[in-house]
């Protein structure tokens, strides 16, 4: 009895679960767990030598100075784009909250870029930062605009920034009206018959009420922006002269272009180590400006 | 909500509408200039960006339909995304139940698991993946890339359906199984049709995840034949001179497909985005 009733234990767990465990080993757990041997060895994809180095992989990360640099180029990067992405698609989801009509069809508007990938969205910009800002800056006399961004170091940062941005607003706006639905209307009320001003009421009553949604969109942009890689690809290819690579575009040049992949590998866990440094400590420092309503 | 419309006055009304319709008209800019632009010749379109098209002259799609292999990679990029995102979900609402239901040890070191991997970024996987199944020679498949979706789809899809199986009272199982019903039939006669909402959620975020990501088909799709869409547009950039015109009209052909799902699929995505991202 008891060994039919494994039996059947073992049969239910095959037809439901068996599929999806395979694959979630085969592919997430096994790849991780090579991965972190990987590091320790310096395999060769060619000759598939393989010998243990111990952490000299990493110990190489840090005195690249190539790597830390382009580590620092995406942490500026990451900063800006959080910060001009976040404070716009809060000052959209606050107008878009308050009542306009056909509100339903600009949020579709602003929410359209995330509906294309990163490499056509990338070529989409390209287009425009080559061609047509240089037109009008020409044209109008703007010198900011008149030769190509993507041409020098500091504009290619701007490009990069304002194309992930562009598409990020949309996203976390979303979110952000989501979370402005979670603020009690009668605070609100009671405060605007109170007379408090408009600019008073964002400050004191909606920010503090909405920082579990800026928490979220925090770190999901965080997130997003430290692995960015088609946008790179597509807007810059890391020109000029490597001088605008972000780290993830980088780890994949190291890995499948230079054939160093214990190195990648040992780049690519600092990176996942950075990224969730910055996301969890400012879940954490901002979760402490939490109040209830 | 909505603040009160008398607010709404008193906090500059006039002003707020034309932000926000100015901002729009910025955000919508760059789609604007590639439509425009793409019913003009290369040349045209850098002698003056701006200038409308004199004629609506469709040469250009013809161009990018071709270099692109556009009927090739749509097919590949749609039979990539509907079979992946259909194995997902069969996959991950049946394990998702099996978690639920079946409160065994492995169940629960094995959702713990696929907890924790979603905090793994794809670019942690990426080398050791493309070196374990480059090895097997396995890689340049379509199914290969297939699995690995379903594998990558697996942890995000559990715990969404985790959760909504959760809530769903045990009785209506119960009196099924009372009559007879096997564990197989009972799921997908009672548990599946009520996980309707939940599964578009999840549909819909799979479906543009999977239709627009590049890195993994690049690594994994090797010759020509398999491109998906996102990899097809490679072709416009390859050569040393960019022939503009073309570019822009396979990037709206690229982008097309899924803006008509979006406009018939709006109120699932912008519910899907959200549910998503606040989990």
């Amino acid at each position: 009895m008891i060994k039919r009733n494994s039996f059947k234990k073992i049969g239910t767990f095959m037809v439901f679960g068996a599929p999806a465990t395979v694959m979630f080993f085969a592919v997430i757990i096994i790849p991780f767990l090579v991965g972190l041997v990987l590091t320790l060895t310096n395999w060769d994809v060619r000759t598939q030598d393989s010998t243990y180095v111990g952490l000299s992989n990493y110990i190489s990360v840090f005195n690249d100075k190539v790597f830390l640099t382009q580590l620092w180029f995406t942490m500026k990067y990451v900063f800006f784009t959080v910060l001009i992405a976040n404070a716009c698609a809060f000052i959209i989801a606050l107008i878009l909250t308050s009542g306009l009509k056909g509100e339903k069809w600009i949020r579709t508007g602003f929410f359209t870029p995330n509906l294309i990938g990163g490499i056509v969205l990338g070529y989409l910009w390209a287009t425009l930062f080559s061609q047509v800002f240089p037109y009008l800056g020409k044209k109008y006399g703007w010198a900011l605009f008149e030769t190509s961004w993507l041409t020098s170091t500091d504009t290619g940062f701007w490009a990069l920034v304002i194309a992930t941005a562009w598409q990020l607003t949309g996203y976390l706006m979303i979110i952000y009206i989501a979370g402005f639905a979670g603020v009690p209307k009668d605070i609100i009320e009671a405060a605007s018959i109170d007379g408090t001003g408009y600019f008073k009421m964002i400050q004191k009553i909606i920010i503090p009420l909405a920082v579990p949604a800026i928490v979220v969109c925090v770190f999901i942009s965080i997130s997003r922006a430290f692995l960015t890689y088609d946008i790179n690809l597509a807007l810059t290819k890391g020109g000029p002269f490597n001088s605008t690579e972000l780290a993830s575009y980088h780890i994949v040049q190291k890995a499948f272009l230079s054939n160093q992949y214990g190195i990648g590998q040992a780049e690519a866990i600092v990176l996942f180590a950075v990224v969730a440094f910055f996301a969890l400590t400012q879940s954490y420092l901002l979760k402490r400006q939490e109040v209830e309503a | 909500m909505s603040f009160s419309r008398t607010s709404d006055i008193k906090f500059g009304g006039i002003f707020k509408i034309v932000f926000i319709y100015f901002l729009l008209c910025l955000f919508l800019f760059p789609f604007a200039l590639i439509i425009v632009n793409s019913f003009k010749t290369t040349q045209k379109f850098i002698e003056n960006p701006l200038a409308l098209p004199s004629t609506l002259n469709f040469d250009n799609y013809l161009a990018a339909f071709k270099n692109m292999d556009y009927m090739q990679a749509f097919s590949n990029s749609l039979l990539i995304t509907v079979i992946s995102v259909a194995m997902i979900v069969i996959a991950s609402s049946m394990t998702a139940y099996l978690f639920v239901r079946f409160n065994w040890r492995v169940n629960k070191v094995l959702f713990f698991l696929m907890l924790a991997s979603m905090t793994l970024p794809f670019q942690v996987i990426m080398i050791p993946l493309v070196m374990i199944y480059g090895n097997l020679d396995l890689l340049n498949m379509k199914i290969t890339l297939l699995f690995m979706y379903l594998g990558f789809g697996i942890p995000f899809g559990v715990f969404t359906c985790h959760g909504f199986i959760k809530g769903i009272p045990y009785e209506l199982e119960e009196s099924a199984y009372i009559e007879g019903s096997t564990s197989i039939k009972t799921f997908f006669y009672i548990i599946l049709p009520l996980l309707k909402p939940v599964l578009v959620t999840l549909i819909v975020l799979d479906v543009l995840w999977i239709w627009n990501d590049y890195l993994l088909p690049s690594l994994v799709l090797l010759s020509p034949g398999h491109r998906t869409l996102p990899l097809s547009t490679f072709v416009f950039f390859s050569s040393y001179s960019v022939d503009y015109a073309p570019l822009m009209a396979g990037l709206i052909m690229t982008i097309i497909p899924i803006l008509i799902l979006y406009l018939f699929l709006q109120k699932h995505i912008i519910k899907g985005i959200t549910e998503g991202a606040l989990k």
